[in-house]
């Protein structure tokens, strides 16, 4: 149409010849950097010492870090409901209008907020970083996977896996460059934070403009070459389309839903008390003196589960080509939950190099969950509107980010009333975690295909499914 | 990159190269120099673990 802009769907369809393997560095280009909003703590201690100028010693004005923590908060709750609600209008104007629309968000997000950070005025840090920002997150996060699901149709877990191991990755690469950039502008402005997050949007911004104008979708009739659809007959992968509104009407979502939702909040779980329960657990009071756990081999054991958690996206998602989705959902679930119940033990009898493996293995399928969501959505519901679904399920993590820390917090907190120290304060955190991933097993377990009666009439196309 | 033997059949090969190409390899480069950068960062943080 001559009509269109550069950004309309019909303006992406790959011509004859297009390179697919160019995909995965498009959508990795919009998730590395939204990965970021892993790495906000890194401004933690800066933002609450903006007056004071002393991370140590905040003045009573200074931000504090429960004000601050509301930030990343707001964010991942927004990731969900813009991924809910923006996902239709995604299947509708296609990837690259998305991503340019996450890149706004997500870069404006940062410089919203640094005016709010130059200010002091935390409700403009709210709402720049955490609803802009957010909803950047949200977009961001959908808008490649329904693409690359129809370019890898031989490979959705491979194809899924590497984009969404770039949401991992994001934060490796976000904080240790918050980092430098905060030590370079520490002479102009408090703590270096505001001009550091106007650097960094405007880095995002134009970093995440490769995806957007790399991303192309694939003619209605692509197929990779050589690839034939097998014809053997797999119960567990549909033959049919669902769209997003009748898919939120079957079990079969909401199943899926609670795999998600359980399966990350157990590996919050884990994240949220890596570093103090290392500590803790593995004391010189413990261990003997100077051989226990120091804050930086803590340090090095967080980001040691941050390498697993992102290998894990890769792998586990890689995996489940081979292996199917519904027996990876119950490899996470049932080897979780002995491992989640090992890990006290672990802990009571100082068995460091084994408490560390463990931890290794668990946050890897805590990353793979994520990653083998939508290649299961696709083979439950079709690719139609894969995206859509996706953002829908996405509810499922920021209701996972509110109850994770919250049973975590609880637990703990009892733990210590009761006088309890080291592993045991832990125990019963990691013990209620295996138990939810006991309710994960079994709402996996039940995952059976979905009825016809849900299925499209007739040919779909994608101009039909954004009406 | 060239299509798994396994998944290949008699229907004629078409759109995809067979292989990557220059600017397949740019890209890659693109996204993976930064995440090379970080992933090499968090692995040097984590080596305090081991000392």
């Amino acid at each position: 149409m001559a009509n269109d802009s550069l950004l309309d769907r019909s303006r992406t369809i790959a011509g004859p010849g297009y390179n697919r393997w160019l995909i995965p560095p498009a959508a990795l280009a919009i998730h590395l950097a939204i990965g970021q909003a892993y790495a906000f703590s890194v401004f933690n201690k800066p933002l609450g010492a903006l007056i004071s100028g002393d991370v140590s010693n905040p003045a009573p004005d200074d931000w504090t870090p429960t004000q601050i923590g509301i930030t990343f908060s707001i964010a991942i709750v927004l990731l969900g409901l813009s991924a809910a609600v923006f996902g239709k209008w995604l299947e509708r104007v296609g990837p690259r209008k998305a991503m340019l629309a996450s890149a706004l968000c997500f870069g404006g997000g940062f410089l919203i907020a640094s005016l709010g950070i130059h200010l002091h005025n935390i409700w403009l840090l709210y709402f720049g970083y955490g609803f802009v920002g957010g909803i950047g997150l949200g977009i961001g996060y959908i808008s490649p996977v329904s693409t690359l699901i129809k370019w890898f149709p031989d490979r959705k877990g491979v194809a899924t896996g590497m984009a969404i191991m770039g949401f991992g990755g994001g934060a490796m690469i976000g904080s240790p460059l918050a980092n430098n950039l905060m030590n370079h502008f520490k002479d102009s402005a408090p703590q270096g934070v505001a001009p550091t997050f106007i650097v960094m949007g405007l880095i995002y911004l134009v970093f995440m403009q490769f995806g957007v104008w790399t991303i192309r979708v694939p003619a209605d009739d692509w197929k990779p070459a050589g690839y034939v659809p097998s014809t053997e007959h797999n119960e567990m992968i549909t033959t049919g389309n669902v769209s997003a509104d009748n898919a939120i009407k079957t079990p079969q979502f909401w199943l899926l839903w609670v795999v998600l939702l359980t399966n990350v909040t157990a590996g919050i779980g884990v994240l949220e008390t890596a570093s103090p329960l290392v500590q803790e657990t593995f004391s010189d009071g413990a261990m003997g003196a100077g051989r226990g756990v120091t804050a930086a081999a803590a340090a090095g054991f967080v980001g040691l589960l941050s390498l697993f958690n992102l290998l894990g996206r890769f792998f586990w998602s890689s995996a489940s080509d081979r292996l199917g989705r519904k027996t990876t959902y119950a490899i996470y679930f049932g080897l979780g939950i002995l491992l989640y119940a090992l890990v006290p033990t672990l802990g009571r009898s100082l068995q460091l190099t084994l408490f560390v493996v463990v931890a290794c293995v668990i946050i890897s399928m805590y990353g793979g969950g994520f990653a083998t969501v939508p290649a299961y959505l696709s083979d439950m519901f079709g690719k139609y509107q894969v995206g859509a679904i996706h953002g829908r399920l996405l509810t499922a993590w920021s209701t996972a980010g509110v109850l994770g820390p919250l049973i975590v917090h609880t637990l703990h907190e009892h733990a210590q009333e009761q006088g309890l120290k080291g592993a045991a304060a832990y125990q019963n955190v990691f013990y209620t975690m295996a138990g939810v991933l006991v309710v994960g097993l079994l709402a996996n377990l039940a995952v059976r295909p979905v009825k016809e009666d849900y299925y499209e009439k007739g040919p779909v196309t994608i101009e039909a499914g954004g009406h | 990159m060239s299509t798994p033997a396994n998944l290949s059949s008699a229907t004629p090969p078409a759109q995809e190269p067979a292989a990557v190409g220059g600017s397949a390899i740019l890209a890659w480069l693109y996204v993976g120099i930064p995440l090379a950068w970080g992933v090499s960062q968090t692995f040097i943080k984590a080596l305090a673990l081991f000392k």
